[in-house]
């Protein structure tokens, strides 16, 4: 329930008269305002700035500082106000979140001074309100990433035990941190460069035989050239294998494409090593002596840009492929048209459509080599119209992939969409949680027996320790619930358990007594323990006027369990353990549905229960050591 | 030519003031507020202290800071005391009971005198008002089909998840225990008479009457 709707509680419970007369069951008692002052102000003084506002705006929120009794640690005996010695700036904010039920994160406080303001007076940030939260979220990541490159930084400093492996491997990473790894880096990118020269200038011609044609150098200096390749294969399959010992994950590094390349580049020489002289083969040879072009894209290793160049290509790759589909469609559609056109007239070189691919791809890439040209009027008008629609369909993928390149150099937008879209999945969490705290609110209380403890005219003590755990705004309102339950008829339940009520109710249904008694005593025998353990000290606190709220609660009940559960009268006689008669067990049909609901809950709920619930002056309760614990033990089927 | 562009032009410039007239309403409507009346006029009209006047007041402006009412808001307003399903319905009725004017809007005073017959009134007051809470079409009578509209609103409250599960009959057997109890003469609706005489009949209902006495 939202604070800023507080003021609206007396309304809503005035409003709950309208149930009372469609309602069969008494009501349960409403929880008094024990200390009935009138509102006072209250000051708060935060570092000199006096802050006012009345002490019910702060009890709203008791699990914070301000709403409990922390604040009393503050207090100022002789000014008669809390002074706090923290940022007045931010205590703005915080106050205003007694005041409406929000909480606003304001964009010029520091992400860390606010995040301690919110952790000294007790207010998690997750219930900060959607128009704030994802600009907090924001800053929160931005900030914990810079701690996180500051820790990196640090990390170069070297950690002292590091294994022979793990020095290589940091070498081959970053060449900057020892002049060893430093030498390797150049060395490397030296070869690199030396082995694809070398490519480059075998082809070159230079010279001529005596029988006038001119061979490439690298038919004439085969040796020369050849002492150079295996020079560069070696330093390449040295590198390549030292890389693969340092790594520490070696299936990993395998499956890289920077491995990949590097094999790429070395394979031909091994394979042109072993398949020597074949003839057959040389065709194959020759084109295997293509791919030691890739020894270029080894550089990659050496520059941040073209690793960029790549990530981009690779992250815009749907974009490019949309766009390569629809060029195909706009190259098919011209081909075709074009064909047609030109099929009249002679000496065409529009041969096919496939054969007017050609002519289209030139024609829209405004290239116009000339080689193809349309004849005929129909052919040269739809030549036109093909050359202007091309400069706007090859204009396209441009800036694509130009901010895709900017996108990726700062920050990319996927990593962005994904956190997103992670906000995104938490604020609808968020939003669910808070809608169902509320609702969970009450089923806890009524877990914890709250609940039960209003059914009769409480004693001075029992509404103590309601007081500790409830405030009298939530008691109140669980109050309104109950009334509601009551008029009804019905319980609220868990969405989980409200499954498992649709199972239990069908056991329930079967008469037969004996078989299906073991499995349901631990359902119903476990409630009616439960119950009668409340019902015995209750009762002993409270004896004589509750006597006669009794019996007509029993009146009421019988109606109700008759139809449903006639077994509940006789089995929970097996468990009382005193010598109260049957007019204890059936409290009233609530009851009965509120213990099936304790069932799951861990030890720990039922321990803290139990000892809140019994009132101190007991001392004929026969002693049960936390029946509670052994309730979900029998039921924990 | 110029009278062709001077007509275009008219056109596009007729359309922007339509628009700005329509946003003018808008900013009128929303300014619209209220003030109540004194505090002593309403100290002296109702059975409330000062002091809870204030109280209820400030409540009151916190959620409706133009000083009136409409159903959405009250919707909202009383949906957020119960979460688990939903209070639409009941609270349409609830507004139209506060609502005694039929203006679609509760004003301060209207919300602070039925508080008062509410919750400062007499039994016979209170009765009254339930009574007519329930009659829905306001001809003196509840017949059975308001009722059933009233006590399914009440069930549409509780949600999905209870326990036992509701199935659709037991709305109907509300109203029949109700109207067994309340229409002596077994004509088929409930006047005013029968309710409240059954009402005071029934001990229990009387307790629970009392038991929002000390809410504020």
């Amino acid at each position: 329930m939202a604070a800023g709707v507080a003021a609206w509680l007396p309304f809503a419970r005035a409003a709950a008269i309208g149930w009372m007369p469609v309602a069969n069951l008494p009501m349960p008692v409403a929880p008094t305002n024990k200390n009935k002052r009138q509102d006072e102000l209250i000051i708060l003084n935060v570092s000199g700035r006096r802050f006012q506002t009345w002490r019910n705006t702060l009890d709203r929120y008791p699990d914070t500082l301000l709403g409990s009794s922390e604040k009393e640690f503050f207090f100022n005996e002789e000014t008669r106000e809390y002074f706090f010695d923290r940022d007045p700036d931010s205590f703005r904010s915080i106050l205003n979140f007694y005041r409406t039920g929000k909480l606003h994160y304001p964009r010029y406080e520091c992400i860390s001074a606010y995040d301690e303001e919110l952790a000294f007076f007790g207010i998690i940030p997750e219930i900060i309100s959607d128009c704030c939260y994802e600009e907090y979220k924001d800053r929160k990541r931005e900030n914990t990433e810079r701690l996180m490159d500051d820790l990196e930084d640090n990390k170069d400093n070297k950690p002292p035990n590091m294994t022979f492996r793990e020095t290589m491997w940091r070498a081959f990473e970053n060449p900057h941190t020892s002049t060893m790894a430093l030498v390797f880096y150049y060395v490397t990118g030296f070869f690199i460069a030396i082995s694809v020269i070398t490519n480059v200038v075998e082809t070159v011609p230079c010279g001529t035989t005596p029988n006038q044609r001119d061979i490439p150098c690298g038919e004439r200096y085969t040796e020369a050239f050849f002492c150079m390749d295996t020079a560069c294969v070696m330093i390449f399959t040295v590198e390549y294998l030292m890389r693969l010992f340092a790594a520490p994950s070696r299936y990993r590094f395998m499956r890289s494409v920077m491995s990949i390349i590097d094999v790429v580049a070395i394979l031909p020489y091994y394979i042109g090593l072993v398949m020597t002289n074949n003839e057959d083969v040389s065709g194959a040879f020759v084109t295997l002596r293509v791919f030691r072009v890739f020894r270029i894209f080894k550089f990659s290793r050496h520059s941040q840009g073209l690793r960029i160049l790549g990530y981009t290509l690779k992250s815009c790759a749907s974009e490019l492929g949309f766009l390569l589909f629809s060029l195909t469609m706009a190259i098919i559609i011209f081909a075709t048209v074009m064909f047609y056109a030109e099929k009249g007239s002679s000496s065409s070189k529009f041969t096919s459509i496939p054969a007017s691919f050609w002519y289209t791809i030139v024609t829209m890439t405004t290239l116009g080599y000339g080689d193809m040209v349309p004849k005929t009027i129909a052919g040269k008008i739809f030549g036109s119209i093909c050359s202007l629609s091309g400069v706007l369909v090859i204009a396209l993928p441009v800036p694509v992939i130009v901010s895709n390149f900017s996108r990726i150099y700062h920050q990319n937008q996927r990593a962005d969409k994904r956190r997103a879209q992670k906000v995104q999945k938490a604020r609808l969490a968020r939003m669910r949680i808070s809608k169902a705290g509320s609702s969970t609110a009450f089923l806890h209380s009524k877990r914890n027996g709250l609940n039960q403890s209003l059914e009769l005219t409480g004693s001075l003590e029992e509404d103590q320790q309601l007081k500790k755990t409830t405030s009298l705004l939530e008691s109140q309102h669980h109050h309104l619930l109950h009334c509601l339950e009551k008029t009804t008829n019905h319980e609220f339940v868990d969405e989980r358990l409200y499954e498992q009520g649709y199972l239990q109710t069908a056991l329930q249904n079967f008469p037969s007594q004996s078989p299906s008694l073991s499995s349901e005593e631990g359902v119903t025998g476990t409630c009616c323990s439960r119950r009668t353990k409340k019902n015995i000290q209750a009762l002993n606190a409270t004896h004589t006027h509750s006597h006669t709220h009794n019996l007509q609660e029993l009146s009421a009940l019988h109606i109700h369990c008759g139809e449903q559960q006639p077994l509940n009268t006789s089995r929970s006689s097996l468990n009382l353990m005193s010598d109260e008669s049957g007019s204890l067990n059936c409290k009233s049909s609530g009851l009965v549905t509120t213990a099936i609901i304790s069932i799951p809950t861990p030890p720990s709920n039922n321990s803290r229960a139990n000892p809140d619930a019994p009132p101190p002056p007991n001392p004929d309760a026969p002693p049960r050591p936390n029946p509670g614990s052994d309730v979900v033990k029998i039921s924990a089927l | 030519m110029g009278a062709v562009v001077g007509t275009l032009t008219m056109q596009t410039r007729q359309r922007p003031s339509r628009a700005r007239d329509k946003v003018d309403d808008e900013l009128e409507m929303t300014m619209v507020s209220h003030r109540p009346e004194g505090l002593e006029q309403l100290e002296a009209q109702t059975n409330f202290t000062k002091q809870e006047l204030q109280v209820l007041y400030r409540g009151f402006k916190n959620e409706c800071p133009s000083g009136v009412v409409n159903e959405e808001t009250f919707k909202h307003i009383y949906a957020q005391f119960f979460p688990h399903g939903d209070a639409s319905t009941y609270a349409h009725y609830l507004f139209n009971a506060f609502d005694t004017r039929n203006n679609g809007s509760i004003k301060f005073e209207d919300f602070v005198m039925g508080l008062s017959t509410l919750l400062r009134g007499t039994v016979r007051d209170k009765l009254e008002w339930t009574f007519h809470l329930y009659d829905i079409n306001r001809d003196g009578f509840i017949n059975r089909e308001e009722m059933t509209e009233i006590v399914r609103a009440i069930y549409d409250m509780m949600g999905k998840y209870t326990y036992p599960a509701l199935k659709g009959d037991v709305p109907k057997q509300h109203v029949d225990t109700f109207f067994e109890k309340m229409d002596k003469n077994k004509d088929g609706v409930v006047t005013l008479e029968e309710f409240v005489i059954a009402c005071q009949e029934d001990e229990n209902m009387m307790r629970s009457m009392q038991l929002f006495e000390n809410v504020m």
